[in-house]
């Protein structure tokens, strides 16, 4: 079994035996974290260029240290060092980093589909680390990852997925992996922040977040993402928190072992309370720890597939 | 097209003797066996380094801690094959450190597995001495490896297989060698 695609574009085109395997495999890269020497050498000689055009603090930290783990030597470009802002096209950017000849380039970018355009347009295999309101395929495999590690597996589980849905390309990803994968999926927020047109790739959908999280297992509440808004989507942060916000009294509607999710960064007292944040319900560290063992593992098993495959699919 | 021809070498009683054999030695070598860790490499290695420690516990009173080790993250051929390994779980359950490791393994052949497996052990501590066992020695060394402790020597061809298959995790005991006629050099299927 290997994945059948070179590239990691999103959560859409996998099947469930492709996340299933790259799940399975981070098991096996999460202990690596509790070694004395943390470093395997399964990717050495390998490049790997993250080329962030958007900002990302936690998302280029948790690849680099990936890549680091597996030996590999990494190259890291942002919107400040990137010719981009010299007024260089995508296209030119990718042929001076390819010329370079990494392995990979993880890909950052604010326009969703950028990642697609430089898998068609390239030789390289690329990963998307979050294109746009799109997807973020990393961020829903290591939250699957840890549900799985929680819950012991996905399907049949209730998550209810709380927040600003529209913006957020970690909700798409995750509606596309939970429901793939045999989980129940409701998402909450007001109607401002849901997407229009019921597009809602097969999970339910409420604007109540206390119907949301009726015996929900999972509670993955998302950030306000105030700097995607050009608009007044909700009068007031007071009003926002009261109504979508996750505080203790509201989580005991939900399962006796329910776990609360959240993407990071959190904004306290807005989405979700300072207590729930740091309770024993939160597994929002787990994680981040968690991030780095998925992928390793994504980028362990696409150094499995050959460059013949990359020319294949342009 | 290629045909099969499959001879037992080993059968179940002739491994028992071989571990029995191979349990003594270590004794003999390690006078004790509180002091010893046994590893074995995923996959077949595992139950044979917990029945070497069955037979040391019979013969010397003590059971030595038994330990997994997946070596698939350090091979050196990662990059050569499309299709990457399924990774499996290393734990070891004694301190490394300063101890004496005998690491086990099912066949002996071109010594790249070892070479993987004495990389890996040396990420998780600094042992001692580390000591390999293994059920059969097929020959064909690509790497400058010698066993400590060898069930059978088993002369071989390039283009033959040698296939080990353990009561637990195939659901018998015996080895076979698999003569393809035609076949490939088995050193690049070992690596594929």
């Amino acid at each position: 079994m290997k994945l059948l695609s070179p590239h990691l574009l999103g959560i859409e085109p996998l099947t469930p035996d492709e996340i299933t395997l790259i799940l399975d495999t981070a098991v096996g890269f999460s202990s690596i974290a509790t070694r004395e020497i943390k470093k395997v050498p399964t990717l050495r000689g390998k490049t790997v260029v993250n080329f962030f055009v958007e900002p990302s603090t936690r998302t280029r930290s948790s690849f680099e240290l990936a890549e680091k783990r597996l030996s590999a030597d990494s190259l890291n470009f942002s919107t400040s060092t990137s010719s981009l802002v010299k007024g260089e096209t995508l296209l030119d950017t990718l042929r001076n980093l390819e010329a370079m000849a990494p392995d990979f380039i993880v890909i950052r970018h604010g326009e969703a589909g950028a990642p697609h355009f430089l898998a068609k347009h390239g030789r390289t295999p690329i990963i998307n680390a979050g294109d746009g309101a799109h997807e973020h395929p990393t961020q829903a495999l290591l939250d699957a990852f840890t549900i799985r590690q929680h819950k012991g597996a996905l399907s049949g589980l209730k998550v209810a997925i709380v927040g600003d849905i529209l913006h957020s390309r970690v909700a798409r990803s995750n509606v596309h992996l939970l429901v793939k994968m045999g989980a129940e999926v409701v998402l909450c927020g007001p109607p401002t922040l849901l997407p229009a047109g019921g597009k809602t790739l097969g999970a339910a959908v409420t604007h109540r977040m206390d119907a949301a999280i009726e015996g929900a297992d999972v509670v993955m509440m998302l950030r306000i993402q105030l700097e995607r808004m050009s608009g007044g989507f909700f009068p007031t942060l007071r009003e926002y928190a009261a109504f979508y916000g996750l505080n203790a009294d509201r989580l005991k509607r939900a399962a006796k072992d329910a776990i609360v999710m959240h993407p990071g960064p959190i904004n306290r007292g807005v989405e979700i309370m300072g207590d729930v944040a740091d309770g024993e319900a939160s597994v929002i560290l787990d994680q981040v720890t968690n991030g780095v063992a998925v992928r390793m593992a994504v980028l362990y098993l696409l150094a499995g597939g050959d460059r013949d495959a990359v020319a294949q699919e342009r | 097209m290629s045909t099969t021809a499959r001879v037992r070498v080993l059968d179940a009683a002739s491994i028992e003797r071989s571990l029995t054999r191979i349990a003594h030695e270590i004794l003999e070598r390690n006078r004790t066996s509180s002091a010893l860790g046994l590893v074995g490499v995923q996959t077949r290695g595992v139950p044979l380094a917990r029945r070497l420690a069955a037979k040391l516990a019979a013969i010397d009173g003590t059971a030595p801690p038994v330990g997994r080790l997946d070596i698939n993250l350090y091979r050196d051929d990662l990059s050569r094959i499309a299709d990457h390994p399924v990774l499996r779980e290393t734990a070891i359950p004694f301190d490394v450190d300063g101890s004496t490791v005998v690491l086990v393994d099912d066949v002996l052949f071109t010594g790249r597995t070892v070479r993987a497996a004495l990389d890996a052990l040396m990420d998780l501590g600094r042992p001692r001495r580390i000591q390999l066992a293994v059920l059969v020695d097929r020959g064909h060394r690509e790497l400058p490896v010698k066993a400590d402790f060898v069930g059978k020597n088993l002369p071989t061809a390039p283009t033959e297989l040698v296939e080990v298959r353990l009561q637990e995790t195939d659901g018998a005991d015996e080895v076979l060698i698999v003569k393809a006629e035609g076949g490939a050099d088995a050193r690049e299927e070992h690596r594929a």
